[in-house]
């Protein structure tokens, strides 16, 4: 009924689009990572991979102080935020999914609000908490807190909770991202069917070894998934760092790629991390996929 | 422990968590709002109820600030350009997608999905770079903004509306062209009406999306006068900012809020009348 070339011409503005926004912007990183700059310290892109110049990368290796700790925090900052959201998010996840009852859908709802609230305000929020004044900083006080962290060494002596303390950094990235995995696992647990436990039960496992054995493993993938769900959006986060540490001491690879190319001290160099951040991410995802790919054909098997 | 070693009594560690988590995520950004109201300069400490940073101060309130207006004028207008250049383009590569077979359709259709999983941080840099060199006569400020946020928009339209496509599958088109109707009129007459729910829930989300982000529109943002208020927020929350910042961020929570809720009025009254025509449909075809 419809001529051939109708679909294509269809999706031919998007694509034009995409191709031109996303593909080409993704393109111009990697030709400036591998570029020079001029005497204006305005950066020349190499189009050519043949003209390729990858000293900046060079550059990024061998000066180790600048470079390697941010990466090294960036990491143990996501998998600390990453495993501390697991701990707070399977059991509400678990709970909404199976146990919640008549009150399912409204602790939904509050799961997801968040999600809908701009990142920024939910920061500025725990900005406010945190001040000196703030009610958390004088509720943390009153019970001891402070001290309790200070003597672990996760908060500094005589330094605020808002005063470039990586611990209020981790804290505020789960803050941030645990609604993004509460839902996957969610949906993941929810879909288990109650009669595949009982089955457990009644063949004599353990409500332990149920769950570990039966309902763990058959939720992995929505774990999986939003593990890099809330992953992805870590590695690349400033802002949260910006608002509640402010001190190039808790700096990530995002802070070094924001101050390098938007304040412009040195726009190659920000690119050619863009460029390793992307293939860390990239790696990650095939890994995902692969993942979900192969458990996919396992279920289907 | 306890729900691990009887399931099927009561959860108490569970239901403790969870209210916790609840009154964690929530509360927060409860006391912000309410600071928004504070008749004092503090943001920390509660010096009873007033109005000033919402309108009463000439200088400093919401509606007063030169420099907080124009973060609200901004926002909304970055969410009517992405609204409307994102929801075309979405819904036409929807439809596209959904019906072109073949290599070219596969290609497209990873081309479509990789921007989901692309964190903004590296959208924003691509795009900042090319704004500032490749289309530097475009250069950073509103249309670039506006071109960023559609750019990353586009997707989720196409998820939303390829949903819709597959539910209602292709046998109301084929009926009208049994019945006579040009290519043209049943694109026009059957299948976009048959969209309707989708292209208004993608225009909510686009508009949600728009007035949410950050990464890309700081990156893109030239001066202070395109500044959006997450960006604002961003830049002036750690300098020394008054109540009124926090009543800036309330009113975005509350218009984004209000939005998604009339989303899902509209949606849910949509899909129930086409429910009920669907049903008359298949009594008609019981004739």
């Amino acid at each position: 009924m419809y001529p051939r070339w109708i679909w294509r011409a269809f999706a031919a503005p998007g694509i034009i689009w995409l191709l031109t926004f996303f593909v080409v912007a993704f393109y111009a990183i990697v030709a400036v990572a591998f570029g020079t700059f001029d005497e204006h310290q305005s950066p020349v892109p190499y189009w050519n991979p043949l003209d390729w110049n990858v000293g900046w990368f060079h550059l990024i290796g061998s000066d180790l102080s600048s470079f390697r700790r941010p990466l090294e925090r960036t990491l143990i900052y996501v998998g600390a935020a990453t495993v501390l959201s697991l701990l707070i998010g399977y059991p509400v996840a678990y709970y909404v999914a199976r146990r919640a009852g008549r009150w399912r859908g409204f602790f939904l709802l509050m799961i997801v609000l968040p999600l809908w609230i701009s990142y920024l305000m939910r920061m500025l929020a725990w900005v406010n908490l945190l001040a000196s004044d703030g009610w958390v900083t004088r509720g943390l006080h009153a019970v001891r807190v402070d001290s309790l962290f200070r003597s672990l060494h996760l908060l500094d002596q005589g330094a605020s909770w808002l005063d470039g303390q990586g611990v209020s950094v981790v804290l505020a990235l789960v803050y941030g991202y645990v609604p993004f995995l509460i839902l996957p696992i969610y949906a993941a647990v929810d879909r288990i069917d109650q009669r595949v436990i009982e089955a457990a039960r009644d063949l004599g496992a353990s409500p332990r070894g149920a769950f570990f054995r039966v309902t763990l493993p058959l939720s992995a993938s929505g774990v999986m998934g939003g593990i890099v769900l809330i992953a992805l959006p870590m590695f690349g986060d400033y802002y949260t760092n910006d608002l509640i540490s402010k001190s190039p001491k808790t700096n990530m690879i995002g802070n070094q790629i924001n101050e390098q190319i938007q304040n412009g001290f040195q726009k190659p160099i920000g690119a050619a991390l863009t460029v390793i951040l992307s293939i860390l991410l990239a790696g990650l995802m095939a890994y995902y996929l692969r993942q979900t790919h192969r458990a996919g054909k396992e279920a289907s098997a | 422990m306890s729900w691990l070693r009887n399931p099927w009594g009561k959860p108490r560690f569970l239901v403790a968590v969870t209210t916790l988590y609840v009154v964690w995520s929530v509360i927060p950004v409860l006391i912000a709002v309410v600071f928004s109201f504070n008749n004092g300069r503090s943001r920390s400490v509660w010096q009873g109820f007033s109005l000033r940073w919402i309108n009463g101060d000439p200088n400093t309130s919401l509606f007063h600030d030169p420099a907080l207006v124009r973060a609200m004028e901004q926002s909304f207008k970055l969410a009517a350009l992405a609204m409307v250049i994102a929801t075309p383009l979405g819904v036409a590569l929807a439809i596209g997608l959904q019906r072109w077979r073949g290599r070219g359709g596969t290609a497209a259709n990873v081309l479509m999905l990789i921007p989901l999983v692309t964190p903004e941080l590296v959208m924003g840099v691509g795009l900042f770079l090319i704004f500032t060199r490749l289309f530097g006569f475009i250069g950073r400020g509103t249309w670039a903004q506006a071109i960023g946020q559609v750019t990353f928009s586009i997707s989720y339209v196409v998820v939303i509306v390829r949903g819709r496509l597959a539910s209602i599958g292709k046998e109301y088109e084929e009926a009208a062209a049994d019945l006579g109707a040009p290519p043209f009129q049943v694109l026009r007459r059957v299948l976009m009406p048959l969209l309707g729910p989708a292209i208004f829930s993608s225009l909510i989300v686009v508009f949600a999306l728009s007035i949410d982000d950050f990464v890309i529109t700081q990156w893109l943002s030239f001066d202070q006068t395109t500044e959006t208020v997450p960006v604002k927020i961003y830049s002036s929350a750690r300098t020394a900012p008054l109540p009124s910042l926090n009543a800036l961020a309330s009113v975005m929570v509350v218009v984004t809020l209000a939005s998604l809720a009339l989303a899902y009025v509209v949606y849910n009254r949509f899909a129930r009348n086409q429910g009920e025509a669907a049903d008359i449909g298949t009594i008609g075809g019981g004739l």
